[in-house]
């Protein structure tokens, strides 16, 4: 029997976690309050003109994109998982990590690259032209990269490691068991795909391309680059051309239906979804593949690979290497930007992924049967808001509440006697981090939160039976079962903080420069080949936390025994 | 729960300790500029106005929301000297209330007055003038930025996002000089005549040229002076040497569109002093001779040289329509580019 005192101690307990939870989700919502206070702030005069010559276009082109990108992300990326989870063949340890590379490669970076290599100038057509004899590249017009079918083959071929990545993990922890039923019961291998891996996999491609969706919808590096008018755009046309903020901020908060319908459409495709299992994950059995099988195989598994991060990367390395013969070598003020890119990106996915296990530990399930809706649980939802927010976007209404609390740490600082002299948050990297924990916080609670849901309550309820405070549950047996996804949440953190653009941009302080933001500068004087150091090295970089995370996929996922 | 706080404080202390290590020291005697002007451009007028003051010039180049970022910052903002491109963002800044009236004789001396604002709330630094590029096998001859709406170019004619501010001022100038309806026409048939796509830079305009994409199009002339001279051998150069510069004219002055950058005294600048003479410095003419060289743009103050290959681009006469006037028009070009779907 527990006393009194102990009962009213675990019932605080459980609403400390609410409670902070909620303080995360107050910080969140900060940004998206502001938005609706600047969109409030205006006229709503111009949207005669928007409706009328603005939002239709921009809103098909944005389902347009987002269609089309959904479809190659889904197909190449459940595709190349089905591939090296399912088949064997000479390559496949190789391409199993090398999938994941274009991760490494922002959107903006392939799109320059594309630009470049695509341009009938660029290597690609110069040699086809040769071949063909053709003199003038007047002579041979093909279809331009500048357009909204080259945007969604570009994303596409970046954004799919986002579904192959959830849809492998799949593969290999869940499905091996019910695969290999299948097949012993005689089942043709078309109907393994159809019939078993697919509807198995279903959560797994939704998490995938809902992720990919929402980088889709934010970008507004390649798109604008690439001259395809979204809503995103408009947005920023609206904003920084027609000087109208409150426009914009309209325009902005509309944007979230589509984000809700996204979102709905991911746990629509989870739903039934109960994988709670203590069973030892293991890989299935792989078919080796013979003959043209097997060459057909390695030419499919190897062209995503191929478009997305070997050409770009090429691409960059001898770009650089041009520069690197008249700058002599990469300057002070880059390698700076680099040790800032690396140092807050680390500092800012600690922070995320401390917050995001918080926050999805406090939405746990705690009986198998419970089925209403906590407060808590409520409260991931909402935290997870920021990542559908366009950088921008968010940057923008996050000044305000940035600035806000600085100047109550100013005078109350200024009370006590500490004079900082000014700006805590906004002239320090405080303000910059802030932001990245909003913007990725999504990555952080779904990762865990998808971890805790292949935990079966039983191992919680008979932790706490035996006596443990939920804390030291968490700590003793939940941490270690997270590894795994804490690994991966980390390694998607700290490659999208390092490619964050657009709020790194407007919230960093003086003097203060990214490998980005560095490549922005060049980039928007004309010289973006000036900037492919810089890009190089955000691939670079951004290439080892890859690496980090095709290691822990292909090890074996089952925790220690001693951690039990 | 009670052991978790304090080790989640601590390391939230440690997080910012590190964070805070990552921004520098603020040294003593300086000025901050935000700019969103790139900073490769201006760092050697800032390294020169160091050299001479001995004043350090804190930088941050914003591209998009230097105003909200000012506007919130308030009176704790760092920022004394705000500079940007385009007289609509000038303009701008302005109206958003975040710059403040200077008074200096050296400005008023250096620069006309229709290039500064009512009480000094801004100050053009540099003008740019707005160009054809044009395939150099064509020999096209001069033009009018009127006959771009030809039929005769269609299909032929490259030009970045109709909503970047470098053509929303041109087109602003253009509903300046005919009027609203004429320059919806206009708007209409260059749209028409577009070899691809509105967007990308001014540089890509001569990259294309090359590339057979199209044969003509519009970019500002200081893009060209960089192309013409990058090293031999180089894309850049490559590009430059593909196009001739050809200084279009409005029908009824004659004259060619100019643009300008500029900068203002922030309103809450904490080192006011500085800002001052970091402005004076750059209309000096040693800075202005940079401008000149070092990015092709023309000097705002008489007398001082422009450079030989901007001088190369054939005769020069600025349209007398003054900037701030063009200005007026920007939004309502800008809601033009939409209505004729010029980007789309």
């Amino acid at each position: 029997m527990l006393s009194s005192a102990q009962l009213h101690r675990r019932f605080e307990t459980g609403v400390a976690w609410t409670g902070s939870t909620g303080l995360v989700v107050l910080l969140v919502l900060a940004p998206l309050l502001s938005l609706v206070l600047y969109a409030f702030d205006g006229s709503f005069a111009h949207w005669t003109h928007l409706l009328d010559n603005v939002i239709p276009r921009a809103t098909v082109n944005t389902l347009a994109l987002l269609a089309g990108v959904g479809v190659l992300v889904t197909c190449i990326g459940t595709g190349a998982a089905w591939l090296v989870s399912a088949h064997d063949f000479p390559t496949r340890r190789w391409l199993g990590w090398a999938l994941l590379l274009p991760l490494a490669v922002p959107t903006y970076i392939i799109a320059f690259a594309y630009m470049d290599l695509w341009h009938p100038i660029g290597p690609i057509q110069t040699l086809m032209r040769d071949v063909l004899g053709i003199a003038s590249p007047r002579d041979l017009r093909l279809p331009d990269v500048r357009s909204l079918a080259g945007a969604i083959f570009l994303l596409g071929f970046v954004l799919y490691p986002y579904v192959y990545l959830s849809t492998r993990f799949m593969f290999i922890t869940q499905a091996a068991g019910m695969i290999e039923a299948a097949r012993i019961l005689g089942a043709s291998p078309y109907s393994v795909v159809t019939r078993v891996a697919l509807p198995l996999a279903r959560p797994a491609i939704a998490v995938g391309v809902s992720l990919a969706l929402l980088e889709t919808l934010n970008d507004i590096g390649a798109s604008e680059f690439l001259g395809v008018q979204t809503l995103t755009v408009a947005v920023y046309t609206t904003w920084i051309t027609r000087s109208d903020l409150a426009g914009a901020a309209q325009i902005a908060l509309s944007m979230l239906v589509i984000v809700v319908f996204l979102i709905q459409l991911e746990k629509r495709a989870r739903r039934r979804q109960r994988y709670a299992t203590v069973q030892r994950m293991r890989p299935m059995a792989r078919t080796p593949l013979k003959g043209w099988h097997r060459a057909i195989a390695i030419l499919l598994g190897w062209i995503p690979v191929l478009i997305g991060f070997i050409a770009p990367a090429l691409y960059l390395v001898s770009e650089a290497f041009k520069r690197l013969d008249t700058v002599g070598a990469v300057s002070l003020p880059l390698l700076q930007a680099g040790l800032n890119t690396v140092g807050i990106a680390a500092v800012a996915t600690v922070l995320t992924l401390a917050i995001g296990l918080m926050v999805a530990w406090s939405a746990r399930r705690i009986r198998e049967s419970a089925s209403t809706v906590t407060p808590a649980q409520i409260g991931a939802r909402a935290a997870s808001l920021g990542y559908a927010v366009p950088g921008t976007v968010l940057a923008i209404g996050l000044l305000a509440p940035l600035l806000l609390v600085d100047q109550f740490l100013d005078t109350t600082l200024s009370l006590l006697g500490f004079s900082v002299g000014g700006l805590l948050l906004m002239g320090t990297s405080a303000g910059l981090l802030i932001a990245y924990v909003i913007r990725f916080l999504a990555i952080s609670i779904g990762s865990f939160e998808a971890g805790l849901s292949r935990i079966p309550a039983s191992i919680e309820q008979a932790s706490r039976l035996l006596g443990e405070p939920p804390t030291r549950t968490l700590r003793l047996i939940h941490l270690p079962l997270l590894r795994p996804a804490l690994v991966s949440a980390a390694l998607l953190i700290f490659v999208d903080t390092m490619k964050e653009l657009p709020a790194t941009l407007l919230l960093r302080p003086l003097n203060f420069d990214t490998l980005a933001t560095w490549l922005y500068a060049e980039a928007s004087r004309g010289t973006y080949e000036e900037g492919a150091i810089a890009a190089l090295l955000i691939v670079l970089v951004g290439l080892i936390p890859v690496i980090l995370l095709a290691r822990t996929q292909s090890k074996p996922l089952v925790p220690s025994r001693r951690a039990l | 729960m009670k052991k978790v706080v304090p080790s989640v404080l601590r390391s939230l202390f440690a997080v910012t300790a590190v964070a805070a290590t990552l921004s520098p020291a603020i040294a003593a005697d300086e000025v901050n500029l935000y700019t969103t002007r790139e900073p490769q451009l201006i760092q050697p007028l800032l390294d020169s106005f160091t050299k001479e003051t001995g004043v350090t010039v804190n930088t941050i180049f914003v591209k998009d929301g230097l105003i909200e970022r000012v506007k919130a910052e308030g009176a704790r903002s760092p920022a004394d000297v705000l500079m940007t491109v385009d007289i609509g963002n000038l303009v701008d800044l302005v109206d958003q209330g975040v710059t403040q009236p200077i008074d200096s004789a050296t400005l008023n001396n250096s620069i006309p007055a229709n290039l500064r604002g009512a009480d000094g709330q801004w100050y053009a630094l540099s003008l740019r003038d707005r160009v054809i590029y044009a395939a150099k096998d064509l020999n096209v001859g001069p033009l009018t930025y009127e006959s771009l709406s030809d039929p005769k170019w269609e299909g032929k004619i490259c030009i970045r996002s109709g909503q970047h501010p470098y053509n929303t001022a041109l087109f602003a100038a253009l509903i300046a000089h005919n009027g609203a309806a004429e320059t919806e026409q206009w708007l209409t048939g260059v749209k028409n005549n577009l070899a691809r796509q509105a967007t990308g830079g001014d540089r890509d305009v001569a990259r294309d040229i090359l590339g057979g994409i199209c044969d003509i199009g519009l970019a500002n002339a200081y893009y060209a002076g960089h192309m013409k001279t990058a090293e031999p051998g180089s894309d850049n150069r490559q590009w430059g040497d593909a196009i001739e510069v050809i200084r279009p004219t409005f029908e009824k002055t004659g004259g060619t569109f100019v643009n300008i950058s500029g900068a203002a005294v922030a309103k809450f600048a904490p080192n006011r002093d500085n800002a001052i003479s970091l402005l004076e410095f750059l209309v000096s003419d040693q800075a202005q001779t940079l401008y000149a060289n070092a990015n092709f743009e023309y000097p705002v103050k008489a007398g001082v040289a422009t450079n030989a290959v901007v001088e190369s681009f054939g005769e020069f006469k600025i349209d007398p329509m003054p900037v701030a006037e063009v200005a007026t028009y920007r939004k309502q070009a800008s809601e033009m580019v939409d209505t004729v779907g010029f980007n789309n």
